[in-house]
């Protein structure tokens, strides 16, 4: 039985070609729900034998209106909805989300908070790179390394969850502050949990990195240069693999990264294996930056003492009506924000993550638009996958590192 | 960031002409919506603004022109980010592709269509990339019903449902 072509068939995309190109090639459709692609993505590939020819990649299946919604939330209700834009590393959202906020109010957070929103960022960096590399491996069969990686992992998020409360969003931080301090024994637990890092991604280099099976599938496959990498607005891991190494957390630093000690790590041609080795490399900076915060961290309050934003102390608001007032006021009609707009932009673990904010006054934003790395990515990602195998479609995808929260929003 | 760069870069900035102003360490340049593939291939070529990182738009109901398009670059060597912006009639709301220029405008200027029906002229591919075939209205717009409910895909019935 011949099918119809795939246009012809109720379906909520619309392929951009539908015939093949040559004699004997063959348009399949891969996902959006597909064991193999970890994230619901949709391609429809031209393959030629087990070659790609050419590819259309579609995203949107998690598309929740998150914009949308930002619009009727007052400023402070938004940090659950950012938390799962990038589910992976759920803090370094929270932060860039608060500071592009706190940009438009004009405030400057105590040191406290500066450096240890610098410290949980980094924290998140490692386990979103542990999340991509893990599955990335098990997906070409290092079941080994992927539970040495995620067991860090969880261990990183057993840990948070002391912290904030929660696993995975976290909605730890707040405009002007974060949402509580450390726990007693927080510190020493870190240091345990980045000691037996070490050792874990010791055992993973060993395993991987001169594997002849690994080496086979992740070099030279994917490729991609520096300058057509920038074309498709590539940043992070992806553009440093290129050899450039653009990271904002030196070019233009925010936070307490201009204090800090640390490389910025590059590959030699953007293969997937660079992209491996990238990621690695930074949860070892990440891993020597955290040491260096720890030392660093200052005693002081953690949220500004500023009412316009931070929630008066639980004590007062139920013993004087000024606190009561200011906790109502701030719970039902949000933050007053002043107009204006306000560009910020953080270095993801994917890569440069943007708010692009615009307020007309008061308590609800005009307009909260994300710029996703995820999505960036999604639009140049035929230029990795063309011209390779089809089951190379499978680690350069995972070497991507596509998040379906952030790039559908 | 580094301020000499910036400097530099505001200073002939100015020379393409439109205004200019500093917002929060972002240069802002507002221009007539012809004008923009002028000044984004100033931008790229003279300049060195290398990363188109973000396009996106603003409703203004009350406003006429109705919509603001903007554009975010950013430069690799000096660091220096610029917001372009430009306004749109809602009879009309056409500006010029920067596909030619930029390879990452392409889904950018798909999803700014899918949001607010910005039409990017010389975009071949402005099918629907985050909303899906048959979605009706844009839903970024100010006045687009958020309650409303959209059409749903089909089953798919008869011989070509089966594999």
């Amino acid at each position: 039985m011949s099918l119809p072509p795939l246009d012809r068939l109720p379906n909520p995309i619309r392929p951009a070609f539908t015939e093949g190109s040559r004699d004997g090639s063959v348009i399949v459709n891969i996902g959006p729900s597909h064991p193999a692609t970890h994230g619901t993505i949709q391609i429809v590939a031209e393959i030629y034998g087990e070659r790609v020819l050419r590819t259309d990649v579609h995203c949107g299946y998690l598309h929740r209106g998150f914009e949308k919604e930002c619009e009727s939330h007052t400023w402070h209700n938004l940090i659950p909805y950012v938390d799962r834009l990038n589910y992976c590393s759920a803090l370094i959202n929270d932060f860039a989300y608060c500071e592009a906020v706190e940009k438009l109010m004009g405030i400057e957070i105590t040191p406290r908070c500066r450096y240890l929103r610098t410290l949980l960022a980094e924290y998140s960096r490692i386990a979103d790179h542990l999340t991509c590399i893990a599955a990335a491996l098990m997906e070409l069969g290092a079941m080994t390394a992927f539970l040495y990686l995620v067991t860090i992992r969880d261990y990183i998020y057993e840990h948070l969850a002391d912290l904030t409360g929660a696993r995975v969003t976290y909605s730890y931080g707040r405009i002007g502050g974060l949402a509580c301090d450390l726990p007693d024994g927080w510190l020493e637990r870190l240091g345990e949990i980045l000691h037996q890092m070490d050792t874990f991604t010791g055992r993973v280099h060993g395993l991987v990195d001169r594997n002849r099976i690994f080496i086979d599938r992740m070099r030279d496959v994917g490729v991609i240069s520096t300058a057509e990498a920038v074309n498709w607005g590539f940043t992070g891991p992806i553009l440093r693999s290129t050899g450039a190494p653009r990271d904002l957390r030196r070019d233009t630093p925010y936070l307490a990264y201009a204090e800090l000690d640390f490389e910025v790590p590059v590959g030699i041609k953007g293969d997937n294996y660079d992209r491996y080795y990238v990621r690695m490399r930074e949860i070892d900076e990440s891993a020597h930056m955290i040491r260096q915060l720890v030392d660093m961290l200052p005693p002081g309050p953690l949220c500004v003492d500023d009412r316009r934003c931070t929630f008066p102390d639980k004590a007062l608001v139920y013993s004087e009506i000024e606190s009561l007032i200011n906790h109502f006021k701030l719970v039902m009609e949000g933050p007053q924000v002043p107009p204006g707009e306000v560009y910020s932009a953080h270095e993801g673990a994917n890569g440069e993550l943007g708010f692009y904010i615009v307020s007309v006054g008061g308590g609800v934003p005009w307009k909260v638009h994300c710029r996703a790395p995820s999505f960036v990515h999604m639009g140049g990602a035929h230029r990795m996958l063309d011209g390779y195998q089809l089951a190379d479609i499978v680690p350069t995808f995972g070497s991507i590192n596509m998040i379906g929260g952030e790039c559908d929003r | 960031m580094d301020a000499a760069a910036f400097e530099r870069v505001r200073e002939r900035l100015a020379g393409i002409g439109g205004e200019t102003a500093v917002s929060h360490g972002v240069l802002v340049l507002e221009i007539e919506p012809e004008r923009v593939t002028e000044v984004a291939r100033a931008l790229k070529d003279e300049l060195g603004f290398d990363l188109l990182l973000d396009v996106t738009a603003v409703d203004w109901p009350q406003r006429e022109p109705r919509f603001d398009v903007v554009w975010h670059f950013y430069t690799t060597r000096h660091f220096v980010r610029v917001r372009v912006k430009t306004r749109v009639p809602l009879a009309d709301p056409t500006v010029d592709t920067l596909i030619t220029l930029y390879g990452s405008a392409r889904y950018m200027e798909r999803e700014c269509h899918d949001m607010y029906g910005i039409v990017f002229r010389g975009n071949d591919d402005l099918r629907p990339i985050l909303l899906y075939e048959g979605f009706e209205g844009h839903p970024l717009r100010k006045d687009y019903p958020k309650h409303r409910e959209q059409p749903l895909v089909p089953y798919r019935t008869g011989p070509e449902a089966k594999p």
